[in-house]
């Protein structure tokens, strides 16, 4: 009972936030309500006890997503002053009206699916829970996505490497200059909580396995490290290591694609893992993307090729001693 | 209703009166450093309440850690973005608000 | 016992919604950075209540994340996304 006064509070405000977020001239304060929406829709998630989107909605779709717009629209610069012509004659009324028209008709139809959707799940639920115990994980969801979905996932790491190509491509990335020097809280800040992101990362890799977490959680605590450093002005030196940046981006496709190759010649099947060792390659698996994603998602924020970085021939800071 | 819930009770409610009175100073508060003051330091209260009232149920040792690094994570994460926030606006020049003012 | 954690979950549920129904209205953009700091103070304890009502074994690892990530996002907001100048406020979106 009480539970339901809690979703009329929310759900509308999920509602009323969406509407806001999209029509907020301030596209400043426009990211702020995206930001918060997804935030609201994590809460929502938990709410409907699914941790495991939960995590993926506040790690990746609030969290990184909205430090990459709020990059994006600094480096707008308020270029674009262009005005867009205001509702102005019978054309664009029209325009405006068959979009709400089709708007409301998709919302109509997806409406419909929902309520159409029968009461128990006649999915492929019982099937997966079935066979969990020979995937090599305990957590269902890993168990889709690394066993018996491990194509979509290796796809989704190709996608994450083809989106920093392409950023990279596109422009050079500048590190934000911070000025810690009149900021002590922030470098304070960073100390504890650096640490902790690496730590929660690591934690989210191990956990996966038999609770909800994974790789791409962990990832977005780790891009979450990176983008933290870059805002405190700590991160030249690991973007100026070109080669070692770009193995790590790669690395994730990388080893998905030798497990792949590798299971192929043992079991005759792609990503077929041989029985009992299912775990272990996961694990390979996980811990390469671990990578891979957390430097992606923090190198996105960079928004473009580091400078700087055009091999690690000139060794300029010299070695590493970190 | 053992002592324990009946005391988790509690601090969930002062957690709560704590929470509302956060946000009752950022509605009625006249400038942005005050606002600040109020949000962060009620919902600070409210937020270390509600950990201990939680780790009061916590059924092992590590969910009482986990309570307790939360508990200092958004500490730590308040108090910096509140003063990064107060130190930006008195850069740009906003000046804080003095009896007199309309 | 979960009636009072959720009723303590709509308690904070409303406060955020009051505050960040307060906050988009102001005028002024550096009002709405303190939307970041409400993020994490007011977020995490209702992921934490929430899931403690509901009896989620696994909320603390979502309110850990997003403690975490409120104060990344904060850092970001605070650090990058000051306005300039309020006159130039207005993109169109």
């Amino acid at each position: 009972m009480i539970l339901q006064i809690f979703d009329w509070v929310l759900l509308p405000v999920i509602v009323a936030l969406a509407w806001r977020s999209l029509n907020d001239r301030d596209l400043f304060r426009a990211v702020i309500k995206f930001i918060a929406l997804g935030l609201l829709l994590a809460v929502a998630w938990v709410r409907l006890r699914a941790p495991d989107v939960a995590l993926a909605e506040a790690a990746v779709g609030s969290g990184l997503t909205g430090a990459l717009i709020l990059s994006a629209l600094v480096r707008m610069r308020r270029r674009e002053q262009a005005a867009t012509s205001e509702a102005t004659g019978g054309i664009e009324v029209m325009r405006r009206v068959s979009i709400g028209i089709l708007s409301l008709a998709l919302f109509a139809a997806l409406c419909w699916a929902v309520v159409a959707l029968p009461a128990r799940p006649t999915g492929l639920t019982e099937a997966s829970l079935a066979r969990l115990s020979e995937s090599g994980v305990t957590n269902p969801v890993t168990a889709v996505l690394l066993n018996y979905r491990g194509y979509d996932t290796l796809l989704e790491v190709g996608v994450l490497l083809l989106a920093i190509i392409g950023v990279w491509s596109l422009r050079r990335g500048e590190l934000p200059a911070a000025d810690l020097s009149d900021r002590p809280l922030l470098l304070s800040l960073l100390r504890v909580v650096l640490p902790v992101l690496v730590l929660a990362a690591g934690y989210m890799l191990w956990i996966g396995a038999f609770a909800p977490g994974g790789a791409f959680q962990g990832g977005a605590l780790l891009g979450g490290a990176l983008v933290l450093l870059m805002l405190g002005g700590l991160a030249r030196r690991v973007v100026n290591r070109s080669r070692l940046l770009r193995a790590g981006l790669v690395l994730g496709v990388l080893v998905f694609a030798m497990v792949c190759a590798i299971t192929l010649l043992l079991t005759g099947g792609f990503l077929q893992y041989p029985s009992g060792s299912g775990g272990a390659w996961i694990m390979v698996i996980e811990s390469a993307a671990l990578i891979s994603i957390g430097l992606t998602l923090g190198l996105l924020y960079l928004g473009g090729r580091p400078t700087g970085g055009q091999g690690d021939s000139a060794d300029r800071s010299s070695s590493d001693h970190a | 209703m053992s002592v324990l819930d009946v005391l988790t009770g509690l601090l969930l409610t002062a957690a709560v009166f704590f929470f509302v009175a956060g946000t009752v100073g950022l509605l009625r508060f006249p400038d942005i450093y005050s606002r600040l003051h109020a949000l962060t330091k009620a919902d600070n209260v409210g937020v270390g309440l509600t950990v201990l009232a939680l780790m009061l149920q916590a059924e092992n040792g590590s969910e009482i850690f986990k309570l307790g690094l939360i508990w200092v994570l958004v500490l730590v994460a308040s108090a910096t973005v509140s003063f990064l926030i107060g130190n930006e606006a008195y850069r740009r020049g906003q000046k804080p608000w003095t009896r007199g003012t309309p | 016992m979960s009636v009072l954690y959720i009723s303590v979950a709509v308690a904070l549920l409303l406060t955020i919604v009051l505050s960040l129904g307060y906050v988009f209205r102001q005028p002024g953009r550096a009002d709405s950075l303190l939307a970041a700091l409400l993020f994490g103070s007011t977020g995490v304890p209702l992921v934490l209540v929430l899931g403690r009502g509901l009896g989620l074994a696994r909320a603390l690892d979502i309110a850990l994340v997003f403690a975490l990530l409120a104060a990344v996002l904060g850092v970001a907001f605070v650090l990058r996304g000051w306005p300039d100048d309020d006159s130039k406020e207005d993109l169109q979106p």
